[in-house]
Formats: C-alpha cells, sequence, structure tokens
C-alpha cells in the first residue's frame, strides 16, 4: 500500500468530500452552539423581553448583572444550593461510583447483574427519576412516610428538599460514573498489579499506590463531569417543582426567567451568562491539565 | 442537432453547455418554468377554499389553538365547535389543544411564529400586552351585532386603543368555599368579618378541622388570598394602581395587608409549600378542612352530582367596614384572534359564535365549574353553584381579574410567587420582604 502523502494526493471529488465532512458539522456547531452562546452573553447586556425583532432589544449594560447579584433573593440561594450539589457529587457520590467499580472489577459472581442494576438509573431521564422517587418521598403516600410513619413533607420542605433531590440524583450519578471507571479499570494492564502482588501490596494498597495513579486521564475525565453535571443540575429540580423553595438553582432561574411568560430574556441571559463563566473556569483546568500532560 | 461538418464545429460539440453558456432562448425557457411552478400554489389557493369573497358566507378551514387540556373543559369545546360547524355548513373548525401549562409558558414563541387562527387567552394586562404588541387583531367586527354582553365585560376585552381584541366565554369567581354538610353538622355560621372569620376558624380548629385549606406548590394559589386581602383592606382602586406598578409595594399599605394575612396563618393549613391546590381540594372534599379559597373550579375535584351540590361558597369577609366586601375576583376566559389569521372572516365568524348565547349554553352545560360571560345564557340548566356565581359576580361593583393576569407577568412570576413563598416560611420579615419586592418592580417596570 502506498504511503499517504497528505491531502495533495487525493482527487478533486475526495477533496470536496473531506471539505464537507469538516465544513457541514463546523457550521452545525457554530450554528447551533456557539451562535446562541454569544448571543446569550450579548442578550444578557439587553432589556429584552421577547417580543419584536432581536434587533429592537434596549442596550442596558451590567444593569441586569447588578440586578441579579444584589435585588434578586433566588440568587445566592441558588449559587450555595449548586455549590452544595458539586460538593456531594464529588464527595460522595462519585467515589462511591468508583468504589463500586473497583469492587465489580474482582470479576465475583453476577457481576453482570450488579452492572446492569447499578446502570439502569442512568439510562432513565431525570424528569422519570424524580417521578419515581416521588413515589417515595410524597408527604400523605409516599414509601418513606408510609413505613417510618413520620410527617415529613421531603419534596415541600425547604429544610429537606435539596437533600432528597440530591439523594435521587446521586442515585443516576453513581451508576454514570461506576461503568465510566469500570471501563478505564479494564483497561490497566495487569501486569502491574502483579507486579504489586509480587511485591506483598494487600488490595488497598495496590489501588491506592498502582492503579489510581495510572488511572490519571480516566480520573480527571470523571472529575470534569462530575463537576459539569453539577453545575448543569435542572432536570430534576425543574420537575419537583420548578426549582423554587430550597430547590433554586442556577438553571432553574434561567429558565423560570427565559421561558415561558415572564420572558425575561436579557435578565436570564445574565444568570446564563454567569453559569457560562463559572463552567468555563473548570473547563479551563481541565484544559492546562491536558495541555501539560501532552508537551 | 446537424452532424459537425468541420473539425472546428466537431471540437466545439465536445464543450459541455454549462460552460459554453446558456443560449438566451434555454435561459427565457427556464425561467418562464420556474415562474409557472412559484405561481401554481398560489393560483390554486385562488381557486379553492382560503379567504372567501366579500361579504357572504366565509367557507375554509378555521384553526383554533386551545389550552383547555383537563377532560372536562376539553370536551366542552369539542361541543362548541360541532354545534358552530352544524349551523355554518361552510366552515370546519379545526383545534388543536395544547397542555394549559405548556400553552401559556410558550405563548410568546406561539404568537411570533404560526399561531392558529383563533386562540385561548384571558381578560386582564396579558391580553392588552399582545393587543398594544401587535401580536394579536382588533376583532371589534365580532363584537357587531352581539348581544347579552354586559359593559363590563366589553371593558375588560379592550385594548388600550378603545378597539377590542378578546372574545370573553366563561369567568368563575374567587371565594371561600364549604361543605355544606360540614357546616350543618357543627352549627357553623357564615362569617360576614375578619373577626367572625377567626372565630370561626378557632371553633373548626376545636372541632378537628383545618380551617382554611392551602396549597402553594405551584405558587400561583397565594396570589388569591393577597388579591383578596388587599381588596379588603385597602380597596379596588388601590389594588388596580398596586398591580399597575403605580404604587410602592413597601408603603404602610400593602405591608398592613401582609400583617392582616400574617395573623391569619395559624388557621390556614400548615406546610402548604409541597401540597398542590389539588390536594388541598381533596382535604377540602374529604371533609378535613371547614374552607378554601379557590376559584370555582375547585369543584372539578368534587364528583358530579350529591357532592358537587353540596359545594357552596361565600365572600371574603369584609376587614374595613368603610371598604365593604363588594370587590370580586372573577377571571374572564375567552378567546383572541391572531394577527394574521389565514382564515380572517371564518375567525371573526367562530369568535362572533362563542360570545354568543347558544354557543355559551353548551360550554356551561359541559363544564358546570363555570358560569357564561353572556347575560342571556340560559341559566335554567345551572347548577345551583353556579347560578350563585353568576349572581355573585353581577352584584359585585368592581371586579379585579387575579393578580398574574392584571400585573406584568414577569413580575408576576419571577418577583411575586418567590417572595409569596418567602412569606409563607418566614411570615415575620415584612419590612425586608416589601423592601425587596419594591426594588424588583422599580427594576422591571421601568424597563
Amino acid at each position: 500500500m502506498a504511503k499517504y502523502k497528505g491531502i495533495n494526493q487525493l482527487s478533486g471529488l475526495d477533496r470536496v468530500v473531506v471539505g464537507l465532512m469538516v465544513v457541514v458539522p463546523t457550521l452545525l456547531v457554530v450554528w447551533l452552539v456557539w451562535a446562541p452562546a454569544i448571543g446569550s452573553v450579548l442578550l444578557s447586556f439587553t432589556s429584552w423581553d421577547g417580543v419584536g425583532p432581536i434587533t429592537s432589544a434596549e442596550f442596558i449594560g451590567l444593569k441586569n448583572y447588578s440586578d441579579v447579584v444584589s435585588i434578586y433573593p433566588p440568587f445566592w440561594p441558588a449559587v450555595r444550593h449548586n455549590l452544595i450539589w458539586l460538593a456531594v457529587m464529588f464527595l460522595v457520590a462519585t467515589p462511591f461510583g468508583m468504589f463500586l467499580a473497583v469492587l465489580l472489577d474482582r470479576e465475583l459472581r453476577g457481576t453482570r447483574v450488579y452492572q446492569t442494576a447499578i446502570y439502569l438509573p442512568v439510562v432513565l431521564s431525570l424528569a422519570l427519576v424524580g417521578f419515581i422517587w416521588q413515589l417515595i418521598y410524597s408527604r400523605d403516600q409516599g414509601l418513606i412516610n408510609q413505613v417510618t410513619g413520620s410527617t415529613i413533607d421531603w419534596y415541600g420542605d425547604p429544610r429537606y428538599n435539596l437533600w432528597a433531590a440530591l439523594v435521587a440524583s446521586s442515585w443516576r450519578h453513581v451508576g454514570y460514573v461506576m461503568l465510566l471507571y469500570l471501563a478505564g479499570l479494564k483497561g490497566v494492564d495487569p501486569s502491574l498489579r502483579e507486579a504489586a502482588k509480587v511485591d506483598g501490596a494487600n488490595e488497598r494498597t495496590t489501588f491506592f499506590k498502582v492503579v489510581f495513579p495510572v488511572m490519571a486521564p480516566i480520573n480527571v475525565i470523571v472529575l470534569v463531569i462530575t463537576v459539569i453535571e453539577s453545575l448543569r443540575a435542572f432536570d430534576l429540580a425543574w420537575v419537583i417543582n420548578k426549582g423554587r423553595n430550597g430547590l433554586e438553582l442556577l438553571g432553574t432561574l434561567v429558565t423560570s426567567n427565559v421561558v415561558g411568560e415572564a420572558s425575561r430574556i436579557g435578565f436570564g441571559s445574565a444568570i446564563a451568562t454567569m453559569m457560562l463563566v463559572l463552567s468555563s473556569f473548570f473547563v479551563a483546568l481541565y484544559i492546562r491539565y491536558i495541555m501539560r500532560e501532552q508537551s | 442537432m446537424p452532424r459537425p461538418a468541420t473539425q472546428d464545429e466537431y471540437l466545439a460539440s465536445l464543450v459541455p453547455d454549462s460552460v459554453r453558456g446558456v443560449s438566451r432562448r434555454t435561459l427565457l425557457r427556464g425561467a418562464l418554468g420556474a415562474g409557472a411552478l412559484l405561481a401554481t400554489p398560489s393560483l390554486l389557493a385562488a381557486c379553492g377554499g382560503g379567504n372567501g369573497g366579500s361579504g357572504g358566507a366565509a367557507t375554509g378551514t378555521v384553526t383554533l389553538g386551545s389550552n383547555q387540556s383537563d377532560a372536562v373543559p376539553k370536551a366542552a369545546v369539542q361541543k362548541v365547535v360541532d354545534a358552530f360547524q352544524k349551523a355554518n355548513s361552510g366552515l370546519t373548525v379545526k383545534i388543536n389543544t395544547i397542555d394549559h401549562n405548556s400553552f401559556q409558558e410558550n405563548i410568546n414563541n406561539y404568537l411570533q411564529g404560526s399561531p392558529d387562527d383563533v386562540f385561548s387567552w384571558f381578560a386582564g394586562y396579558r391580553m392588552r400586552f399582545f393587543a398594544s404588541r401587535d401580536l394579536a387583531a382588533d376583532i371589534t367586527d365580532a363584537w357587531k351585532g352581539l348581544s347579552g354582553m354586559s359593559d363590563a365585560f366589553k371593558k375588560a376585552a379592550t385594548g388600550d386603543d378603545g378597539k377590542q381584541y378578546f372574545m370573553p366565554a366563561t369567568y368563575y369567581p374567587w371565594a371561600m368555599f364549604y361543605r355544606k354538610s360540614v357546616f350543618s353538622k357543627h352549627g357553623y355560621e357564615v362569617p360576614k368579618t375578619l373577626d367572625e372569620l377567626r372565630t370561626l376558624g378557632a371553633q373548626m380548629k376545636k372541632d378537628g378541622l383545618v380551617p382554611i385549606a392551602f396549597g402553594d406548590k405551584d405558587g400561583w394559589p397565594a396570589m388569591g388570598t393577597f388579591d383578596q386581602l388587599n381588596l379588603r383592606v385597602n380597596g379596588y382602586d388601590y389594588h388596580v394602581s398596586l398591580m399597575a406598578g403605580e404604587e410602592a409595594w413597601n408603603s404602610d399599605k400593602v405591608k398592613k395587608v401582609f400583617d392582616t394575612w400574617a395573623g391569619l396563618l395559624d388557621l390556614h393549613q400548615p406546610d402548604a409549600l409541597g401540597r398542590t391546590w389539588q390536594e388541598a381540594a381533596q382535604t377540602l372534599q374529604q371533609g378535613k378542612a371547614g374552607t378554601y379559597l379557590l376559584g370555582s373550579f375547585v369543584a372539578q375535584q368534587f364528583k358530579q352530582g350529591a357532592e358537587q351540590d353540596d359545594l357552596d361558597f361565600f365572600n371574603f369577609p369584609e376587614i374595613d367596614s368603610t371598604i365593604g366586601s363588594d370587590a370580586v375576583e372573577a377571571p374572564i376566559d375567552g378567546y383572541m384572534m391572531s394577527k394574521r389569521p389565514k382564515n380572517e372572516e371564518g375567525a371573526l365568524k367562530l369568535l362572533g359564535y362563542i360570545g354568543s348565547a347558544e354557543a355559551q349554553n353548551v360550554l356551561v352545560k359541559a363544564d358546570p365549574s363555570v358560569v357564561a360571560a353572556n347575560e342571556q345564557t340560559d341559566t335554567a340548566g345551572y347548577t345551583a353553584l353556579q347560578k350563585k356565581s353568576a349572581e355573585f359576580v353581577k352584584s359585585a361593583k368592581s371586579i379585579a381579574q387575579f393578580m398574574d393576569r392584571d400585573t406584568r407577568p414577569d413580575f408576576a412570576s419571577t418577583v411575586m410567587i418567590p417572595a409569596i413563598q418567602e412569606f409563607l416560611k418566614n411570615p415575620k420579615d415584612i419590612d425586608g420582604l416589601v423592601n425587596s419586592i419594591e426594588k424588583q418592580k422599580q427594576s422591571i417596570f421601568a424597563s
């Protein structure tokens, strides 16, 4: 087979095809991802209410931003709740998922059944997850209150509903992380483990000192996913009570301002831009890590 | 094409047409063909149904966007449409039913996209907003020759420019609902003043009932309580200008409303923020609550027949004897026409029909929880509840629409819902609450 000499060896038709294969997806990404994102950032400096052409939007500078942080009561609770969400996912759900992956990696009997059972919640949409847990958490008819006899309003009491939502969301997140991590573990060179065994290391030491460092790329992916899912959290809170009364999240605030009759598009875009900046911070860290790795 | 005679001619025949250039003849031929192709649809449309001729009978299809997605109202709309089609044989109506909440949430996109010719909506600020922003069409023609609509309803249907944009269909009053059997069992009397309500509530508590059922998980039901209290404490005119953003929310008058409400909270069902209005209505239906402040659609949670007959209501008691209790909250549901309907004649005819007594007869018969806007509707078939509701609104001096219809929707949903829920969680910090509302109101109404 002849050596590939670069794009010049392709015929005219091939060049056109390759060109299209690059240009068409790029256009789609620009049109569906970049243009709306930039549009949102630009709209956050206006007071547009969604009616009439977008060019009729009135420019008001940073007023939306100052309003959001100073006079909009749900904002700071939403930031707090997002950070709590991040902390719980990062400190509880993800480590637990990794732990399950390590256990399942031992190839116990019935490992397929366990994998399927743990992964099943990931396949369900978060809206359905919210509904399933509603049957468990309902104040008058739910499973928990029927069994324990308590009258705690799990979804309605602002002291508890964030934690109730976190349990439901972790139930799903654990399966997701478990599968990712299990795939990564399968890729670890078995000779490393044997070498550790020969040196007399027990299971725990083997994992923490040998396997975990080797899994660095997977670890970073899992970390990034955890962070992004926490900042993006929306479906479950929206399905429970539209993100009010203790379940405020940045995602629900954006939706309740932009979608619907409220149509405070400029204001909602300001909150969305803040979400974008927050997420970009973590993504920038990740990219710096990757770039450093490659150099 | 003749056989090439010379070598030049042969070589010339090898060059493709696209390179050689299109001759003038082929260009004209192509242009004619393309033009004919583009013109055909519009030619066909002119021949076929579409907009009817001048005057005469309208024909064709009229599309109707309906938000009546619950079973009972949906069937009622279908019956009205069937009756309309029977009376107007050239017209067919295509109903497009959308879930009630989704319809409201997507209304901006809906109206700016390709809306149906006629769509369901509400009277109040929201209606005037769409009229003034050129998203709905003037339907004064549908009002010509319409009898039975009182001046109050015509006023509610008028936009800021004096023309009519809305066709009222039904309305339902907000009041304190109760079960007659529960009241007679314990010997309760209907309270006329706030003090009497408090005494009644204390008595109900002793008898093991929740005095006032309450469910504010959806955020809007509690607005009804605020409206009633504001109408009673400060009067109708103040309420209207407060909703229009012309009064300060941190004034003493508004603080007084919240203070009164805080004093009544011990009579309300606890843990309201986790309970939907349907669940609260079921507490009333199960006889566990004494009263419930809601619109008459609460009857939908009661079985038709004996259970619905047991339902009765009384006007929210007066708080200030100089103001009295003659202001009533009765949101009006109806229909509007989109700005550029495909069948304007048919749409106007449909709207005129919906406003007529015969259409509204069909509507209220199918859905006994609402009352017809047209006064000439046959009330003989009304249930006792409907008759009382009609009388109640007729005898009211002033009619309010409801907070989320009387004020800007962005203010109502993004400011008032969280603010009222915050109040219910923390009824002690009223100063902080009203100051926060006022700041946000100034920001929103200024934009």
